[in-house]
């Protein structure tokens, strides 16, 4: 029941604020929403918010302080893969991390994150959470590495993020 | 002086995404070109949503009062672009991997032509 009704005040904010034209909100507009979010949230409450601790408030702050650090990465990025366009020095090669998290929702930031940071792509995940990267330089280094540190050289700190901001 | 920086902001989005279609004519295979195509045009877009948010507000501080409109549309757009992005990459990518598609010049394939 409360996950219903949190998906429903959510829907009814984003309707609220996609409706917002300058002036307050009539109040057909307002009905309006009221209803659309009561049907939304029936249907999409078991695939917004699954579990109620991914709605603390220090989750979302995380995630905010999270962000300036994954723009600055991605800036990099682009750099990255401009100098690769113009020079054409590519080495690529697919490798097999294991960043030991938990659940899908870490698992799933991270894997979004290093598909927007330098070099990396995400090409598929096996059921115990290993992801297998694509890596457009691979370094020679890398296979002197151990297995447990293979996950940090390739990705730095963001596992440790994806595990704050989602377990 | 706001018309510059929209201008600025324009440019160097439409710079990234002209690099992203630079890196996809000139990388070799579908891995390395979904490369170029999700960095690049992602962070290409947040100028150019970034543009048209200072655009709304500008208008909206200056007395259109509908504006705000564009600026809350063009910020919702930058998130759902945010999200979707990468994910549908990876989507193409393992599609790609499991429909037998090898990396080209690859050093190393740890996921070894698993298909299953």
């Amino acid at each position: 029941m409360l996950v219903f009704i949190g998906t429903t005040v959510f829907c009814f904010i984003l309707w609220l604020l996609f409706t917002f034209n300058g002036n307050v909100w009539q109040w057909d507009e307002i009905s309006a929403g009221i209803i659309f979010s009561i049907i939304a949230g029936a249907i999409s409450r078991k695939i917004v918010i699954k579990e109620y601790k991914q709605l603390s408030p220090k989750k979302w702050l995380l995630f905010i302080a999270y962000l300036p650090r994954f723009f600055y990465e991605m800036a990099k990025a682009n750099f990255d893969v401009a100098y690769r366009v113009i020079t054409g020095k590519i080495n690529p090669g697919i490798v097999k991390l294991s960043p030991n998290l938990k659940n899908n929702l870490s698992l799933t930031i991270l894997a979004n994150s290093i598909t927007l940071t330098p070099g990396t792509l995400s090409v598929d995940v096996d059921d115990e959470k290993n992801l297998y990267v694509h890596w457009i330089n691979v370094k020679p280094e890398f296979f002197e590495v151990s297995k447990e540190c293979k996950c940090k050289y390739v990705c730095s700190t963001f596992p440790d993020w994806a595990r704050r901001i989602g377990e | 002086m706001m018309w510059e920086i929209i201008y600025i902001l324009l440019g160097i989005g439409i710079f990234f995404n002209l690099l992203a279609s630079v890196g996809l004519l000139r990388f070799p295979d579908v891995y390395t070109r979904l490369h170029a195509g999700t960095k690049c045009t992602t962070f290409g877009s947040i100028f150019i949503a970034s543009a048209a948010i200072a655009y709304g507000l500008w208008r909206w501080y200056d007395g259109d009062k509908s504006m705000i409109s564009l600026a809350i549309h063009s910020f919702f757009a930058l998130i759902a672009i945010l999200v979707t992005n990468p994910t549908g990459a990876h989507a193409i990518a393992r599609a790609a991997y499991r429909s037998g598609v090898m990396p080209k010049k690859a050093v190393t394939d740890e996921l070894g032509g698993k298909n299953d």
